[in-house]
């Protein structure tokens, strides 16, 4: 079947690439491998984010059920996609973990969180005790890609020990 | 109207207090000990003094208030939980008389919205509990002046105690301890404080908006309330929130999922980020927006004023 005989949909995908040479090209290579058809590429070099990531919004064009692996393949190749998609929103949201337990699970706490990929931390600050009478607090910042901050209230309850106080944001993604 | 006012605490009291200056008359008032009754109106001042000098406001029985001529029961004992006695106990005496009730005690209206309901059914009496939630707010005037179904959401600070104590450790960077031994020399926090730093009495608030929004459909209870209190936030856990622009408040909700009362990261400039002791409310009204109700929530005058409000709906 000749491509021009398959359907072509519109995407966006959000990227965020390290500050580094050859990025860009790692990126885009893997969306050309998997069939799609690149219709722009918006390279923010000027808007650095929190963590040092350089933003790309690339239009694309490919046959739906190609999607996902397409997402896929760019992953695989290292590239941190936070958003694809044509309808879905990313969604930042913050979370504070604190209270008794937390200190002394906090290795397993956040290689638990880096772990799960239905979310992508943006932001990590970490308070340890002050004295031996003390309780750590972790603030984590999320980008959740289908803005299902639910599942993320439901997965970091289950990482966390039962003592341990998650405080969730009123406005789920800011006002 | 002529009260029978069970319960002389703090809210008690202040209704016997205000009463003359709204225009009614307390011809009965009774503590745990004891009971005064005059069918022409009590002293105020005698009754204060005396209960002030020798801890009972009277000397006849008890029960000796429901043979009082009264019109409305003010029913400010000591909220309880599960079968909320001897609270419903008195609400029961009140109604089985045709008589009206007032409400401040939260106990029969969370935990036993469905029998006081069936009470109300069967008799000429009439219940009201502005009292009940936020204090002198007025909660539940609001949301029947719009309808209950006007209200598709609420959520608010309804706990002054919780919101003293995080704002407190926010602004000083002090520990809870600290903080909580502070609010209890205030006044602000009593000698056992767990309903209110555990998230009790927040849910048991919220419980009656859910059970007043539901309309009879659903009755909500204290147990069935998803709670987290503030006793294990560390002082580090204010400072990382100031850092990332919000601070900690212990917020009630009622919503499609229930009740849920914990604490929250809110953004600082949020109106509904009160501080000290102040409550705040916020309904979401399904033509109007969101609408926020603000001021004291607790406190034996402001109580009263609420009691008295009611009355005055009553005699209208």
């Amino acid at each position: 079947m000749a491509d021009s005989e398959m359907t072509q949909q519109a995407y966006t995908i959000r990227l965020e690439l390290a500050d580094e040479p050859g990025q860009l090209l790692a990126a885009l290579a893997p969306i050309a491998d998997a069939g799609g058809n690149l219709l722009s590429i918006f390279h923010e070099r000027g808007n650095i984010t929190p963590r040092g990531r350089i933003p790309v919004v690339v239009d694309l064009e490919c046959p739906p059920d190609r999607f996902a692996g397409l997402v896929d393949r760019v992953r695989s190749a290292g590239v941190n996609v936070v958003e694809a998609g044509a309808d879905r929103l990313a969604e930042t949201t913050q979370m504070l973990i604190t209270g008794p337990g937390v200190a002394a699970d906090l290795d397993q706490l956040l290689s638990g969180v880096h772990a799960d990929d239905a979310w992508t931390i943006t932001g990590l600050d970490v308070r340890t005790p002050a004295g031996p009478a003390g309780d750590a607090t972790v603030v984590l910042e999320l980008t959740v890609s289908d803005g299902d901050l639910a599942t993320v209230r439901a997965t970091l309850v289950q990482l966390l020990p039962a003592s341990a106080v998650l405080i969730e944001p009123l406005e789920p993604g800011g006002p | 109207m002529r009260l029978a006012i069970v319960g002389a605490g703090s809210v008690g009291r202040a209704v016997l207090n205000q009463a003359s200056q709204r225009g009614h008359s307390v011809v009965a008032i009774a503590d745990s000990s004891a009971a005064a009754v005059d069918p022409d109106g009590l002293d105020a001042a005698e009754i204060l003094r005396r209960k002030a000098q020798e801890g009972q406001v009277g000397s006849a029985a008890p029960d000796t208030l429901f043979e009082a001529p009264y019109d409305v029961l003010v029913e400010a004992t000591p909220t309880t939980l599960e079968s909320a006695e001897p609270g419903f106990g008195h609400v029961e005496r009140a109604l089985s008389a045709d008589r009206d009730v007032v409400l401040a005690n939260k106990g029969p209206v969370a935990e036993r919205y469905q029998d006081l309901q069936a009470l109300v059914d069967g008799s000429a009496g009439r219940v009201r509990f502005e009292a009940t939630v936020a204090g002198a707010i007025p909660v539940m005037a609001t949301i029947a002046a719009y309808g209950p179904a006007q209200v598709s959401a609420v959520r608010g600070i309804l706990n002054g105690t919780a919101n003293f104590i995080l704002t407190r450790m926010a602004s000083e960077s002090l520990a809870y301890d600290h903080v909580l031994a502070e609010a209890q020399e205030l006044g602000v926090a009593e000698a056992d404080p767990s309903f209110d730093v555990d998230g009790t009495d927040a849910a048991l608030k919220c419980v009656i908006i859910a059970n007043v929004l539901s309309q009879g459909d659903q009755i909500h209870r204290l147990a069935e309330a998803d709670i987290t209190g503030i006793e294990a936030i560390p002082t580090s856990a204010h400072q990382a929130a100031r850092d990332a622009g919000k601070t900690i408040r212990l917020v009630g909700e009622v919503g499609e999922d229930g009740v849920r009362v914990g604490p929250r990261l809110v953004p600082v400039d949020d109106p509904l980020a009160v501080t000290g002791t102040e409550n705040i409310v916020r309904l979401e009204l399904a033509d109007a927006g969101p609408m926020h109700l603000a001021g004291r929530g607790a406190g034996g005058p402001e109580t009263a004023a609420a009691v008295l409000a009611d009355i005055d709906r009553l005699a209208e």
